[in-house]
Parts: structure tokens; C-alpha cells; sequence
């Protein structure tokens, strides 16, 4: 039964390979590409959801299901195989459920493009690269689903590839889409470094072989130059696929895809890939105390940069994207901290509540007409009540407002970073929590309340069809009642609960050699500080709710913003241009890079040294052949001349 | 008899076509076609009967020619050389093809090049005969000479000089060094009567009774004219001008074949008959290799002119397959001629589709473009899986040879660094670079250029042409296995001797 799972990846491809090569040529293909499509993605779910039940049942131990055996040359040999544990499941099942959602969505979405069924078809084909890459049994396999959701997402983001869109030095969507892949192909130059190392040191890319042999010796090899090596160059591909420092860039202009996309891909699943690569390898990151405080520190800056430049944003959807960086950036604190369980239950969460906030900005968006400027929208709410009740509810959960699905991902974090005493991480995360429900809210006023903003007579915003706001309140059940997955240890009692931390226990397992390694023990004894902390971390998300409702709801000439961005002028010019990041890589890399190339490679080395020896070595032998030619003169009498002369000359060299 | 057929089918057809009267086009080019469709099958008929479990010389064929100096027709070959003809077969036709419509002047003459090109391409990698081997390689000089002067571009001639320069020469050292080796085998080791031998089998046997210092001119001369060939930083100039010269068909079989004759020569001979010397000067060439394929990377990046642009990839690419080869492991081994296979694939598809938006546009400015994939959406879809299996993504061909040739460069006792992995890997990423940027402002955003508005996509008969090439591309990717098993034995036994022969030099270096 369980063996099933090699079934889950194969629908997806089934469905990509009949669209792309059938679909244009199907009569009425809007259809048959929106049922077969996001039939695919069902039958995956369902057969995941079955393969959930029975592997519950079971004794938690890994099963392994060989496709067959893919590359194998010399020693190294490496199969596609699939590997069923608790892990891959908790991935399959989000990307299955919400990627079935996600289709259902863009059927209404996506209705009249004329490219549809291609939609759909890089759909298809992304979620079987996504299942690939957590389902995989070797780092090889996971490579190539990394890869591939990596070109999925490029032909996503570029999908409307004749369209305009803004960025820094990005003119078209198509430049946004190539932005996307180059970046995150920097992250995979670590990851395919960190592989080499993996098979030099440990002769295998199967996770299984590997993290036996790495526990067998996990004395010998803690603290090693070595693992400080594989981890890094593995930590370099997550910063790529999960967009932290220095490789988020790309994220925000990934923004230029459909919103639908932004959603699966940008924000539900695959940006959490590399949450998923650590946590894969928990126990090689355990080993590299050094790596661990890089990856918190990395993870709690982006949080906090991102967040800061999300405040500041007009568009709906890249203040949605800035929040993605934000939330990845708490989850990899977590994972830095050895939180791991922690960081998953929030990567879980952030899937539910990112997925319908984006999808619910596409049904503005839809709505608008592509108007994506919140400042020229207001008082939605009233054309679009489903909308924003479901948009409410996702920003009460990113929020942390109690009891939403955030709230507890969120404190989870936050107490697990003060109770492994890394206090400044506790301080950046809580100052970007409180950031997170500023823009949160700010976004929310400014798009659903206030004066309308945009002129209605001309264009009546509208909501949206049934197909997508039914995607849309599943979701914010899911948003809003998600946390009850995982209530905080220090909730059981207060709310009188049993003990329902079904995520952390679920995962155990998983995590069981990295605690070992990190001496961190599963019993969690109760703090009184907890409650302490816990009360702090919403009032301040009150209070910053309050100041956003104060600014932009109270005030409808935003006066007091208008007055902090001219009191510092600076500071509002250094969010705007996102910290001046994409500007200092064109100027210190890509320029220089660019520059170089063509004026010392190219000019100089090629066309100037190499070519210019050669054709002065040509220049040489017609020069010589010059010479030689005077003595073809055609004249008998000198050839005899010259015939006899030699004829002496060989006579008297051999004569004395 | 499957390998003499396979080999000298080309040869057939040109004679024949020497007999057609040069009005009748039609017959012309379905003579040529069909001799090269003929040849194909012939060589699938050659797989069948080939033995992949045997790493010798299969089909061997001893026919003595010239005693006096004892060179025979030696023919035979193994797995390494069974994939080389089936490259060259398969790729031969799709180029005779794609001459039909953008070829327009003299096509007697072009067909009868094009398939002595094939005659000598086949020749070269079935040869086991010195002498024959070199006869072969100056073969393939004059139709590639014709057919980039005659059929080329606008510098065609300059092209097709620096071409014939940079090969003659490499040529000539190779002259000298089997002519010397031939004396030095046949007089000193095996005493012959004749004084002098070309046969590559009795030369392989007692090779290594060759003393060190002359097998390292050996080397160097053999390399130094395979090393042009591939191209190798910094032999690689006159590569770009060929190319972007070149008539479609010319690039198509220039970056297909004619290139991995150079890598092919390398495994042939410089780690066959001279292993010492190979592992002496293997981490100068790896260095090269390792320069080739960001430097190819770099100077493509900043190209303006597609056919160019594709052309400097070829630098890049063939510097990973040295690599792999001068990594001496069968990982990175197999890694080298399964990408000598898949750089065949995707450059000649790249070369191919380029032409075919020449033969509409009429230009190679990459900024004359722009939208393309509005109106062309099929062109636009087969460049694109082209343009990713070039740049090695995972689940196409592109993606199999490098990683195995980067996993071998790693772990090579020889080289003994990580460093060629870790600098050689910077190349995935510009690979990227280049390709997206170039497809980006050419197939798509608006379409800015009135011209553009009314480009045709393709036909059924360019559908035709590239559906075959998809197929290999994505089953490379996927099951391997079916190509890498050709050649596996025939390396292993490769790399064996290798080992053995590094054993001692490794004992010598630790003292």
C-alpha cells in the first residue's frame, strides 16, 4: 500500500505531458486542461492521503521505493527512488492539498488566457518536479526536482512573456523569470558542491546510508572543517531556492508571474524547499555548530530586512512577496536554533495563511481589473465581502493575533530562541513580528477600508467567481484553525486541551539524531515565562495593528506617514530601494562581470593576443613566401646556375 | 561487414552522386539523403551486433596496404567509437536535410562534400592504423574547407583560412609524432623488418616500453593537434569564426562531430599510448580545461551576434569534456563521452534552429529580434528545451555529462584538487547566464521590429528534423543507462590500465 507513493509523482507528469503536447490541438481545451489537470493533482493527493493513513499505522519506519537505477558510472551509482517517512509525507500532503486548491483557483483565474491549457501543463509539471524533490531517497534525485521546480517557476513568472514589468534593470517579465533562475542557480552551485563532498566523504547520495555513517562517527567528525564545508555550500542552495540574504533578490520580481503562482510557488511550496533540504539533513547541520548560528543569523536578518522594506511597499503583491522573504526568514531562525520541528509547524502554517492572502490579492487583482497599487485602491470590502473576510483572517493569522494558525507557528519560534538563549535573534524576530503586523494591517486598510480610491463609475470592481472564493474560505479555515495542529506545550493546560502537539510528534522522528547530537531532550518542562513572552509578542502585534489602523484608517490623508517620510528622508529612500541590495550586486558583480568580459576577454585576450599571434605568424610566412618567391624566377639558366652551385657545394663538403 | 558498410556508404553515395547531372536537384538531394539515412541504419544495425560487455576492439579488420612501412587498413572499434558513429550517423542526415531550401547554389558539389565529411568523420573513429587515422583527418580538412568557403557567410573566406591554418598545423606535429613513434616502435622496441610500424593495437601493447621523456613530445604533439581541434583555451580562435561562418549544415556537423574528434583523439591516443605522460601534464590541460570553461562562458555572454554566441558555449562545453578526460576516472571518463554525445545533440539543435530563423530574418543580430515566441511559438518551444539541455538541466542529456565529469574531476587521485570542481562548477551557472539572456531578447517581450510581425513558425518538415533530436535529448536524461553501458567496459579497462600504470608514479610522489 504504501508502495503506492511512486504513483503520487506520476499523474502530475502524466497531465504535463498530454497538455503540452496535445493541448492546443483539443477543442474546447479550456476544460479538459482545467479537469484533467487538477484531476491529477487529486488523484496525488488522495493516494498521498491514503499512504498517510497506512504509514500512521505502521511502525514509523523509513520504506524506500525503487523506479529504477538512473546514472551509475565508475563507483558512483544513484537511482530514482523514493523514500516514504514522516518528512516527505508532511511535504507531500501540503504541496498535493494546496496545489489541488491552487488549481481549482486558477481555473476561474486564468479563464480566457489564451494559453490556458500550457497554464496548466507548467502546473502539472511543477508539482511533479516539487514531489520529486521531497520524495526523493538521494540528494541526486532531490537535485533534480530542485532544478525542476526551478524551471517550472520560470516558465511561470514569464508566462505573459509580451508583458511589461518593473523592477530594478527588468523591463519585461521574461527578465524577472531569468533573475529567478540565474539567482537561484548561484544557490545550486552550493548545492552541487556540497554534494561532491557528501559522495567523496561518505561514498553514497542515498539520506539513509548518509546519515547512518554520519551518526556512526558523529564524534569524530563535530566541529569539522569538513562538515562546516558541506553545510555552507548546502546553506548556499537554500538561500537561493528560499530567497534569504544574499540571494532574496529574486523573489520580489518573481511577483511578475500570475497570482496563482504566486501563491503555489513563491510562497506555499517551493521557496520552502530549502526549510525542507535542512531539515532533510538535520543531523549533517547539528554537526557544524558554526553553520547553525549562520543559518539563525542569516534566517533572523532576512526576517527583519524584509519585513522593514515590506512596510513600505505600494504594490499588494510585492508586500506580500517581502513578507514571504520575512516568514522564510523566521522559519531558517528556527531550523539555526535546532528548533526544527518549530520551524516546519511554521512552514505549514505560512503555507496555509501566504497561499490565501496571495490568492486572495489575485481575486483583488482580478477584481481591479490588474490594478495591483493599493494606494489606488480603498474600500473593497464592500465589492468584495468574501474577499476580505478571508484576507482578514489571513492577516489575523500572519499577524499573530491569538488563536489564528500564526500565532502559535509563531511563538514557537520565538520561545524556542529565548530558551536557547540566543537573545539577539529573540530581539530581531520580535521587532520583525511587529513589523509583520504593521504592513500586515496597513495593507489591509488601505486596500479594503478608507475612501474608494479608484474611479468606480468607469470600472466596477467586482468579486470573484465561486470556483475561486471557494479556494479561498477552505484556506482561511485552514489559516485560522491550522495551529490547533500543534498547541504550544504551555497551552495544554491553560486551555485544558490533551496533549495535541501532533506536529512536533509526528516529526520526532525525523529530528530524533539531530537532538541527539544537539543534546536537546523532548521532555519540555513549563515556564512561567512563557506566558510572560507570549503575552508581549501579541500585545506588541496589537499595538501594531492599532498604529496602522491609527495611520491609515483614522487619518484618510495619511498624514502621520507623510510626516516620519519627510522627517527621514533617508531612511524611507533606503526602504524603497530595498536597501540598496539589487543595486550594489549590478555595480560590484554583474558591471564589472559584463565589462570585463568584453573589454579584457573578448577585445584584448581573444581578438587582440590569441588571434593577433596567429595572424602574425600568417603576416610572417607571407612574408617569407615573399622572399622565396624571387627565387621562382622561371629563367633555366639561373635554376643551372643555382643547380651547379649545390652540386659543388655537396661535392666539397663530402670530399673534406 | 556492418562497420565496412557503415563506413564506406558515404563514400558510395558521393561517387554516385559524382554521376548525376547537376540540373536534377531532386535526384541530387535524395540521393545524398538516402545515402545517409542508408548509413544510419546500417549503423543500427552495427549497435545490434556490437557487444557492449566486451571492452576490446570489436569488428576488426587487418588488411595489409603499405608493408614497407607497415600500415595497414586497420579498422575496428569499441564502445567510445561505436557512440562517436552513431553520432555521426544520426547527426549527417538532419544535416543533409537542413541544406535542402537554405543551400542555393551548387549542390552537386555541396552534397558530395557533405557526405565525404561523413566518409571521413566515420573513418576516423573506426581507424586502428596510425597512417589510416591521419589520412582520415586530413580527408575531413577539405570538405570543411569548401564547405565554409564556398557555402559560408560574408567573412567566409577569412574564416575557412584561419580554419585550414590552425588544423594544418596541429596536423603536421601529429605527422611528425606518429612518424617518429612509428620508427621508435618499429625499430627499437619490436625490431620489424620493415623499421617502422603504424598498427595502434601492436603500438598500444608495448607503449609503455616507450621511455618517459619521448612519450612526453609524443604527447604534446598528438595533444597540441587535438587540442586545436576541440577547441582548448587558448587554441580555440579560429572555432568562433568557423562557426559563425559556417552555412547551417556546416555548424550543425562542426559542433556535432568534428569537434569530438579532438576529445576522441585525446582518449584514442594521449591516455591510451602515453598514460605517464597523460598523468604528468594533466593538471596543465585540466587547468585549461578549467579556463575554457569560464572564459568560453564569459566572452559568449557578451556576444551580440547569435550564431557566435552558441559557438564560444562550444568552448565552454567541450573544456568540461577535457576535463572529464584528464580527471582520468571512469566516473569522469563516462561523464566525457556521454557529453561528447549531448553537446552533439543540443549544439547541433541550437545551430539548426538558428538557422532556421536566418533563413527568415536573414540576420544573426541578436537586437534585430525580440518577441519571436508571439509568432514563432513552436520555434520557440523547441529552442527553449535545446537552450536547457544545454545549460544542464536535470532530466535532459546536458545534465548527465557534466555532473559525472565534475563528481570525477573531484574525486580524481591525479589531479588531486577540489579545485578545478569548485572553479569548473562556476560554469553551470554562467551557462545560464549567457543562454537565458540571449533567449530572453530574442524570443521574448513585444515584438518591437515590424519585420518580425509575419515569421512563419515551423513546418512539419523542420517538426521532422528536430523531433528526433528531442527524443535522444530527453532519453539521455532520463535512462541513461542505455548509453552509458556502450561505452562502460571499454572505459573501465581504460581507466584499469591507468591505474596501474599511476600506482608507482603515486609511491614516487608520496616519498
Amino acid at each position: 500500500m504504501i508502495e503506492l507513493i511512486k504513483f503520487v509523482p506520476l499523474f502530475p507528469i502524466l497531465g504535463f505531458l498530454f497538455l503540452a503536447l496535445f493541448g492546443s490541438r483539443i477543442k474546447n481545451s479550456e476544460r479538459v486542461a482545467a479537469v484533467l489537470a487538477s484531476l491529477m493533482v487529486f488523484i496525488s493527493f488522495a493516494i498521498t492521503v491514503a499512504v498517510f493513513f497506512e504509514f500512521s499505522a505502521s511502525d514509523g519506519s523509513v520504506v524506500k521505493v525503487l523506479i529504477y537505477e538512473w546514472i551509475s558510472a565508475g563507483d558512483f551509482s544513484v537511482n530514482i527512488s523514493y523514500q516514504v517517512d514522516q518528512l516527505s509525507l508532511f511535504f507531500t500532503l501540503i504541496i498535493t492539498g494546496i496545489g489541488f486548491l491552487i488549481h481549482i483557483y486558477s481555473i476561474g483565474y486564468m479563464k480566457g488566457d489564451k494559453r490556458f491549457y500550457l497554464f496548466f501543463a507548467y502546473l502539472n509539471l511543477f508539482i511533479f518536479m516539487m514531489l520529486n524533490l521531497v520524495l526523493s531517497s538521494n540528494f541526486l534525485l532531490t537535485f533534480l526536482g530542485w532544478e525542476g521546480v526551478g524551471l517550472a517557476s520560470y516558465l511561470l513568472i514569464g508566462f505573459w512573456y509580451d508583458q511589461k514589468f518593473e523592477g530594478f534593470r527588468i523591463t519585461w517579465t521574461g527578465d524577472a523569470a531569468n533573475k529567478a533562475f540565474i539567482v537561484n542557480r548561484i544557490g545550486d552551485f552550493g548545492f552541487l558542491i556540497a554534494m561532491f563532498l557528501i559522495f567523496v566523504t561518505f561514498g553514497t547520495l542515498e539520506y539513509t546510508d548518509v546519515m547512518s555513517s554520519v551518526m556512526a562517527d558523529s564524534g569524530a567528525l563535530m566541529g569539522t572543517g569538513l562538515m562546516l564545508a558541506i553545510t555552507l555550500f548546502m546553506f548556499l542552495g537554500c538561500t537561493g531556492k528560499s530567497a534569504q540574504i544574499p540571494l532574496a533578490g529574486w523573489l520580489p520580481d518573481a511577483m511578475a508571474g500570475p497570482s496563482s503562482v504566486s501563491a503555489l510557488i513563491h510562497a506555499a511550496t517551493m521557496v520552502t524547499a530549502g526549510i525542507f533540504l535542512i531539515a532533510r539533513n538535520s543531523a549533517l547541520f547539528a554537526l557544524s555548530p558554526d553553520t547553525m548560528m549562520i543559518v539563525a543569523y542569516v534566517g533572523a536578518g532576512t526576517a527583519l530586512l524584509a519585513a522593514s522594506i515590506g512596510m513600505v511597499q505600494d504594490d499588494i503583491k510585492k508586500v506580500l512577496a517581502y513578507s514571504t522573504v520575512s516568514q522564510l526568514g523566521f522559519m531558517f531562525a528556527a531550523l539555526g536554533i535546532g528548533a526544527f520541528s518549530a520551524g516546519l509547524f511554521h512552514t505549514m502554517t505560512h503555507a496555509f495563511f501566504k497561499a490565501l492572502l496571495f490568492l486572495a490579492a489575485g481575486s483583488v487583482i482580478h477584481g481591479m481589473h490588474h490594478q495591483q497599487n493599493i494606494k489606488k485602491m480603498g474600500n473593497l470590502r464592500k465589492y468584495m465581502p468574501t474577499t476580505y473576510w478571508t484576507f482578514l483572517i489571513g492577516t489575523m493569522a500572519i499577524a499573530g493575533i491569538p488563536f489564528f494558525s500564526g500565532f502559535f507557528s509563531k511563538d514557537e519560534i520565538l520561545w524556542q530562541a529565548y530558551n536557547t538563549n540566543n537573545l539577539p535573534i529573540y530581539v530581531m524576530l520580535v521587532i520583525a513580528a511587529i513589523f509583520t503586523a504593521f504592513y500586515m494591517f496597513r495593507l489591509l486598510y488601505l486596500t479594503f477600508h478608507g475612501k474608494e480610491r479608484f474611479d468606480a463609475s468607469h470600472h466596477t470592481p467586482h468579486e470573484s467567481p465561486k470556483s475561486m472564493t471557494f479556494v479561498l474560505i477552505s484556506l482561511a479555515g485552514l489559516a485560522a484553525l491550522g495551529g490547533f495542529l500543534n498547541v504550544p506545550f504551555a497551552l495544554y493546560s491553560f486551555l485544558g486541551l490533551e496533549h495535541v502537539s501532533f506536529v512536533n510528534n509526528w516529526l520526532a522522528p525525523i529530528f530524533a539524531d539531530a537532538n541527539t547530537i544537539l543534546g536537546i531532550s523532548a521532555l519540555h518542562e513549563l515556564h512561567a515565562i512563557e506566558y510572560i513572552l507570549m503575552a508581549v509578542a501579541t500585545a506588541l502585534a496589537v499595538i501594531s495593528w492599532m498604529v496602522a489602523k491609527n495611520w491609515y484608517l483614522s487619518d484618510s490623508s495619511w498624514s502621520m506617514p507623510g510626516k516620519l517620510v519627510a522627517k527621514f528622508p533617508v531612511l524611507y529612500k533606503t526602504l524603497l530601494e530595498k536597501w540598496y541590495l539589487d543595486n550594489g550586486y549590478y555595480s560590484a558583480i554583474v558591471e564589472p562581470l559584463l565589462k570585463g568580459s568584453k573589454q579584457i576577454l573578448w577585445r584584448r585576450i581573444d581578438v587582440g593576443i590569441v588571434d593577433g599571434i596567429v595572424n602574425g605568424l600568417g603576416t610572417v610566412t607571407k612574408r617569407l613566401g615573399n622572399v622565396v618567391r624571387r627565387m621562382q624566377t622561371g629563367i633555366a639558366q639561373t635554376y643551372a646556375t643555382v643547380m651547379v652551385l649545390g652540386i659543388l657545394l655537396i661535392i666539397f663538403l663530402m670530399v673534406f | 561487414m556492418e562497420l565496412q558498410l557503415t563506413l564506406f556508404l558515404p563514400l558510395v553515395g558521393s561517387i554516385l552522386l559524382l554521376f548525376i547531372n547537376r540540373e536534377n536537384e531532386d535526384l541530387i538531394k535524395k540521393t545524398a539523403f538516402g545515402t545517409s539515412i542508408l548509413a544510419l541504419f546500417t549503423s543500427i544495425w552495427l549497435y545490434s551486433s556490437f557487444d557492449s560487455s566486451n571492452p576490446d576492439f570489436q569488428f576488426m579488420l587487418d588488411v595489409s596496404w603499405i608493408p614497407a612501412i607497415d600500415a595497414g587498413f586497420r579498422i575496428g572499434i569499441d564502445g567510445m567509437s561505436m557512440l562517436m558513429i552513431m553520432l555521426t550517423t544520426f547527426i549527417t542526415p538532419i544535416a543533409i536535410m537542413c541544406s535542402f531550401d537554405s543551400i542555393k547554389k551548387r549542390h552537386k558539389e555541396y552534397y558530395t562534400m557533405v557526405l565525404l565529411l561523413q566518409f571521413g568523420m566515420t573513418g576516423v573513429f573506426a581507424s586502428l592504423d596510425l597512417f589510416l587515422f591521419y589520412i582520415f583527418w586530413e580527408i575531413i580538412l577539405i570538405p570543411m574547407y569548401f564547405i565554409i568557403g564556398i557555402w559560408g557567410g560574408k567573412d567566409r573566406l577569412y574564416a575557412t583560412v584561419k580554419f585550414f591554418l590552425f588544423t594544418v598545423v596541429g596536423s603536421l606535429f601529429m605527422l611528425i609524432a606518429i612518424i617518429w613513434m612509428g620508427y621508435y616502435v618499429g625499430t627499437e622496441i619490436l625490431a620489424m623488418d620493415s623499421g617502422f610500424t603504424t598498427n595502434f593495437i601492436a603500438i598500444r601493447e608495448v607503449s609503455s616500453q616507450i621511455p618517459f621523456d619521448l612519450q612526453q613530445w609524443l604527447f604534446l604533439a598528438f595533444g597540441l593537434s587535438f587540442f586545436i581541434k576541440v577547441p582548448l583555451f587558448p587554441f580555440h580562435t579560429w572555432l568562433p569564426d568557423a562557426h559563425t561562418e559556417a552555412p547551417t549544415a556546416g555548424s550543425v556537423l562542426l559542433a556535432g562531430v568534428l569537434l569530438k574528434m579532438g576529445t576522441y583523439g585525446l582518449v584514442r591516443f594521449n591516455l591510451d599510448l602515453f598514460p605517464e605522460a597523460s598523468i604528468h601534464y594533466a593538471d596543465i590541460v585540466s587547468v585549461l580545461a578549467v579556463i575554457g570553461i569560464i572564459y568560453g562562458a564569459l566572452v559568449a555572454m557578451i556576444q551580440t551576434d547569435i550564431k557566435r554566441l552558441v559557438a564560444y558555449t562550444s568552448v565552454s562545453h567541450l573544456g568540461f569534456v577535457v576535463l572529464g578526460i584528464f580527471s582520468m576516472t571512469e566516473t569522469g571518463l563516462q561523464g566525457a563521452i556521454i557529453q561528447m554525445v549531448s553537446h552533439g545533440l543540443s549544439t547541433g539543435m541550437l545551430f539548426l534552429m538558428i538557422g532556421m530563423l536566418y533563413e527568415r530574418r536573414h540576420t544573426r543580430a541578436i537586437i534585430d529580434y525580440g518577441g519571436i515566441a508571439k509568432v514563432m511559438p513552436q520555434h520557440a518551444a523547441f529552442f527553449g528545451i535545446a537552450m536547457f539541455s544545454s545549460i544542464g538541466l536535470p532530466m535532459l542529456n546536458g545534465f548527465i555529462g557534466e555532473y559525472l565529469i565534475l563528481l570525477g574531476a573531484f574525486e580524481s587521485e591525479v589531479l588531486g584538487s577540489y579545485w578545478y570542481t569548485l572553479f569548473g562548477t562556476t560554469g553551470v551557472v554562467f551557462a545560464a547566464v549567457y543562454l537565458l539572456w540571449m533567449y530572453q531578447r530574442v524570443f521574448l517581450g513585444k515584438i518591437d521590429n515590424p519585420e518580425n510581425k509575419k515569421l512563419k513558425d515551423i513546418n512539419r518538415f523542420e517538426w521532422s528534423m528536430l523531433v528526433p533530436i528531442v527524443i535522444f535529448i530527453v532519453w539521455i536524461g532520463v535512462y541513461p543507462r542505455t548509453f552509458l553501458s556502450i561505452s562502460e567496459q571499454s572505459t573501465e579497462k581504460l581507466v584499469k590500465k591507468i591505474e596501474t600504470v599511476y600506482a608507482p608514479m603515486k609511491v614516487e610522489l608520496e616519498k
